[in-house]
Order: structure tokens, then sequence, then C-alpha cells
């Protein structure tokens, strides 16, 4: 069966007072049917703007989509008209935003927000949307619903506007959501809430997801697959197993050294990604990890490493990824 | 309240208390009411100590910083700094304290002044104080500072936009060791930096606290850093401390209900140890500041809840040496 999404070389660029940037730089990967694929990275990494191309909803001056194709059920959405892009947003493909206050309209009831998706998309009359608003409200947890819907979005608490966007990108009954940052503006035990819901509906309904997050617990959780992204390019990809436990790559190596973790006891110092992220206006042929990594030779400076198969479903881009796992097992025995 | 070297604590603060009024009217202004920010609030710190001050939005966690700070009056309780209570203090008298107590905000975007460069945001504070009058010898100063913030001595020259978040964050910091304080407020302090640059903030904070003996107090909603950086730790829920005790116990030992929900809330960054966790979020969400629920303000969404708890406030009670529990059903 082909994946219900199939990026491929997709390619992203802004003009800015310093230069292009390539936001987006030749990212390729698929989601199945009913599957969470984490998307991964540091601000700055080009995580969001992917998803917003995805999406076509770069604003263009300054952003383009410059190159790729996005095969979605079967079809490149690069290549649709506009009107039926309008179609595939909202409808076939939902979309949850980190900050449910800038997302919802705040002169619009939350009645109005659900039943103006279904009448849009599905042709339903306001009786019919309001009764499915009900139970899609329902559906997402929230209490008394019937009250809700006649409320503004200033009249709900953070978690209950994102239940309320949840409930509003599932009520077309989409096959994909994209969730970007869905809970990072929220309390810890309210995300607890958030997406342990987005879980269960999703898997109730098949609905695939994307989880756009810097949080790497929340990954570990959450997602099947994951995507880690550096300077607008995935440098590992693989199941969260195999990219937690056998990482290939010296940036997700690092990464994941440098997380404080609850479940450690207390150590004095952690061990941080020495430097910081590259001027994407700045980048040269080389490897952009480079100036960062401890492995880094020669060669790294010459061109850039592809994403090459270093297990099962699993890929690395970095000409030293054997010596970057051997150093992991080694270190990992001496720990032993 | 003694620490373990038999020193008076640095700092304590005992009953703290931070009602705001809530008014209406414009010109026959009344009160309506108030929000309970902090409500009956006790700890100490010892020199040289890091405590951690943790908790969800509105738990009061960065009011109790403000007036510790004296950005905010108490409404009742006393804040005893080096042996002399400083919560009735006036604007004049806390001139000189102001000196000895420094703090690190979260947004390095919007407490460093844009218009001005990074080194007279350093030096204005030693100005101001007329703490070094000979301006060669304060731009010695602040490259010194920058130095030991581990940013480049040639970013005096650069203004704020010109730099990443982790080094404003180092700018921030350097900007409140320029007083050379011995006690600092961290609010939020590494919150808004990336994985990869919080660690490098983490390590540098650790590293100032050794090298000029700073006790800091560090408040966050991030629990796992909060574990590596504190000796002790805090847990606040509606105004109140429901929870204290040395930084490992607590987080392998919590034994309060609202300390246990919150500790399984934050995902640990392993499939395999998520695979096998018990998850189990509280309910419903915090009440509100304004009307906090009878008794036990955890009791409405407390799995343990008895009826008592709706009736009686229930006080931090020492479970084991050094481990404070506010719970009645904790035995």
């Amino acid at each position: 069966m082909p994946p219900l999404l199939e990026v491929r070389g997709l390619q992203t660029e802004f003009r800015t007072g310093a230069g292009v940037v390539r936001a987006v730089d030749g990212i390729s990967y698929t989601v199945d049917a009913g599957e969470t694929v984490a998307i991964v990275g540091e601000s700055g990494s080009g995580k969001s703007v992917e998803a917003l191309s995805i999406m076509r909803l770069i604003p263009n001056p300054p952003g383009r989509i410059v190159a790729g194709e996005v095969l979605f059920d079967g079809r490149d959405l690069r290549k649709l008209p506009e009107e039926e892009m309008r179609e595939v947003r909202g409808r076939d493909i939902g979309m949850v935003f980190q900050e449910p206050m800038t997302s919802l309209n705040p002169v619009l009831t939350i009645g109005r927000q659900i039943t103006e998706t279904l009448e849009q998309h599905q042709g339903a009359n306001r009786e019919a949307a309001e009764k499915r608003a009900v139970e899609l409200l329902e559906m997402v947890g929230i209490a008394d619903p019937r009250r809700r819907l006649r409320q503004y979005p200033h009249q709900l608490s953070g978690g209950m506007r994102q239940r309320v966007m949840i409930a509003v990108a599932l009520a077309c009954n989409p096959k994909l959501i994209i969730a970007d940052e869905p809970t990072t503006a929220l309390d810890v035990t309210i995300q607890a809430q958030i997406l342990e819901l987005m879980k269960s509906l999703t898997q109730r309904l098949g609905v695939a997801q994307i989880i756009i997050t810097h949080n790497l617990g929340v990954v570990a959780r959450y997602a099947h697959r994951v995507n880690v992204m550096y300077a607008g390019r995935i440098v590992e990809a693989g199941d969260a197993e195999a990219i937690y436990h056998d990482p290939h790559h010296p940036y997700t190596m690092a990464l994941l050294k440098s997380v404080p973790r609850l479940d450690q006891p207390r150590r004095a110092r952690l061990d941080p990604v020495e430097g910081s992220p590259p001027d994407l206006t700045k980048l040269d042929g080389g490897c952009s990890f480079r100036p960062r990594c401890r492995f880094a030779v020669e060669a790294c400076g010459q061109s850039q490493p592809a994403l090459e198969t270093v297990g099962a479903g699993h890929v690395a881009a970095c000409f030293r990824s054997a010596e970057v796992a051997k150093a992991r097992e080694i270190a990992q025995e001496s720990a032993a | 309240m003694r620490d373990q070297t038999g020193l008076a604590p640095l700092l304590e603060v005992r009953g703290l208390q931070m009602h705001f009024p809530i008014t209406e009217g414009v010109v026959m202004t009344r009160k309506i009411g108030e929000v309970k920010a902090v409500d009956g609030v006790d700890f100490a710190i010892a020199r040289g100590e890091t405590l951690g001050l943790v908790g969800e939005s509105g738990c009061g966690k960065t009011t109790t910083g403000r007036c510790i700070l004296r950005l905010e009056k108490p409404t009742q309780g006393q804040i005893i700094y080096d042996g002399k209570d400083i919560s009735r203090l006036s604007q004049k008298e806390l001139v000189a304290l102001r000196r000895r107590m420094q703090v690190i905000f979260q947004d390095p975007y919007s407490s460093l002044n844009p218009r001005m460069k990074v080194g007279d945001i350093i030096a204005e504070p030693i100005r101001v104080h007329g703490l070094e009058r000979d301006a060669r010898r304060r731009r010695d100063k602040v490259r010194e500072l920058l130095s030991v913030c581990g940013l480049d001595p040639k970013f005096v020259d650069r203004y704020p936009h010109e730099m990443s978040g982790g080094q404003r964050q180092r700018v921030g910091i350097a900007r409140a060791l320029a007083m050379d304080p011995e006690f600092i407020v961290c609010d939020e302090a590494v919150s808004a930096l990336d994985v990869s640059i919080q660690a490098q903030v983490v390590n540098l904070l650790e590293d100032l606290r050794e090298r000029f003996h700073l006790t800091y107090l560090f408040i966050a909603h991030d629990l796992s850093v909060v574990r590596h950086l504190c000796q002790r730790v805090a847990v606040m829920y509606l105004g109140r401390i429901v929870e204290m005790a040395e930084s490992d116990e607590l987080f392998d030992n919590p034994m309060h209900p609202y300390t246990q929900a919150l500790l399984s809330a934050v995902p640990v960054p392993d499939p395999r140890v998520e695979a096998s966790r018990q998850f189990r979020p509280a309910k419903g969400e915090v009440p509100s500041p304004i009307n906090p629920p009878s008794g036990c303000v955890f009791h409405p969404r407390c799995p343990m809840a008895v009826e008592n708890c709706k009736k009686a406030r229930p006080e931090l009670r020492e479970m084991r040496p050094g481990h404070w529990v506010a719970c009645s059903e904790v035995h």
C-alpha cells in the first residue's frame, strides 16, 4: 500500500535582508495511514516551515516553495489549484497549532468556528452542524458542550482552547492531522491531558499524525517514527526505538545526551552540544553540523552527506555514522 | 530554621502572603475581591544553596520571587534576608539591598534594552550604584564579566538583536553579576532556550554559583532541569507549598498527590521507559486563586481526597528527615 503522505525533495526558501535562506533544504519522508510521525528539531531547524509547506501556507513573498513533491492520497498537493487546496485544508488534513488563542477567531463563538468548518467542507446545514459540534466537543472531553458552544475563545482556559482546536481539526474526519508544537504553551499536566486525548482519538478514528516538537520526551512517548532535523535537513530518521537507543548521527546523539532526565539522579553538570546552530545565510557546501561535531574530519567540509541506510528503516546523513554508533556502544559498555 | 552547617540561612520566608485586590469602579474604587497569589509560604535557603521553586502557571512561584526581591510589597509575612526583615522596608532603604540581590528573567529579548549596546547594558547598574566611577575600569569590568559568562569581550559593541537567544541570556547573567550579588532569583532563566543551548546555560549557572559563592532561588516549570540544578526543591500549588525535599528525594519519592500527578505527566526522553510507565494525568484544571477551594486546595482534583480534606487546611509536616509534605492523607 502506498503511504498516505509522501514528501519528496521539498525545498522552501525565504528572501531576507541577509540573503536567501533555504529554510527547508530537500526533505523526503513518508507517513503511513494511522501512524504518528514526529519531526524534532530546535528553533530554526525548519520543522515548522516544512509543515506549512505541506499545507502551502508559506507567505509569499518572502517565502517560496522552490522544489519537491507532496503526494497526499495519490495527488501532488503542490500541483492543485488553490480552490482545491482549500478543500484539502481542514477537510483531509486537520491542523493544530501551538497557540490556540491566535489560531481561533476571537470574535466568533466556539460553536460558530466548528460549524463553519462543517458547513464549508461538508455542506452541512446549520442544525446538523450544531448537533455535530456538540458531539465533537463531547468527544474532546469538554463538559457542558451546549453552553461552551455559545462562548468565545477568551472565556476558555488554554487547555480548553486547545481541545476546541482538536475538535475543529477532527470535525471533517481528516486522514491526517499536523500538530505544530500542540502543547508547548500549556502546563505540564494539561499537556499530558491533551496529548493523551490526541493519542486516543487518532487511534480510535485511525487518523495519522505529524507531531512537530522540540520536546524529546513527548516524541519518546507518542511517536512511532522520528525525523530529526538540523539546519533545514533531515539528518536522521527511523523508528523511535532506533533513534533513541541506536543513534547514528552525532547531532541526535549529542541532543539526547544534553537533555536532563527526570528519571535520572541529579548530576552537577550536563553535557551540552557546544557552539550554536548555524546561520542559514552562511552555509557552505559541507555538513552544517560540522563546526559543533566532535567526529568531524576533513571530508565533512567538502560535501554534504546524504541520508544512508544504517539499519532497518533507519537512515542517517553522516560520513562517520559507523564511528558514531561505535563510540556510543563503547560509552554504554564502560558505563555498564 | 538552621541549615546543616548550623549557620543561619541567607534567606528565610515566613508566612508570606501576597493578595492582589480586585477593584471595581474608576472614581469610587471599591475592592470586590482578591487574588490569593501567594497564600502562606514558608521556606529557607542556606548560603550557597540552590532552591528550586516549581509549579504550573498561576501557582504563585513568580510572585514569591518578586516579593523576595521586593518588587512587590507582601500583604503579610516576613522575608528575613541575612538576619533582617526586609518585608516592610521603604524604597529608599531597599537601594542597598538591590546590590546584593539580583534577578535573571526568562526572556532575554524583552529584558534587554534593544537600543543599548551590550557593554552599556552591563555597565549601567555599576554606574547607577556608583560602584566604579572610572569609565575605563568600568569597561574592563564589563569585558571581564562577558568572558566569565562565556562571551567574547568584543561583544561590548554589539546590540542585543545581533545575538542569539543563548548569547542574550548570557548577557542577562553578566548584568546580574555586575553588582557582585550574593543572591540571584532565576525566574525561568533557561526556559526559552533550545535544548542544546539550555544545557550550556545550566552549566554556566552552576559554575558561577561555585566560583562566586552565589545562592539561587531557581523558579521554573521544567522539572527535569530543576532536578539537576537544585539541591532542594519546593513544589507550589495555588499559592501554597505542598511539598519540599532534597532534589533526588523529591523526584524519587514524591509523597504529595499533586507532586505525584505532576511528575507522572512529564514524559521521559526514552521510548522504552515511556512504554512501561504508569500514566495518570491529574483530572481537571487548576482552580481560580480568586476563590480557591476550602481546606486543602488540591482536594477537588485529588484521587486520595476524603471528607476532611474539604475542611482542614493541611500544614507542612516532616515525613522523613528534610522531606516536608502538606497532606493529611500521607502517613
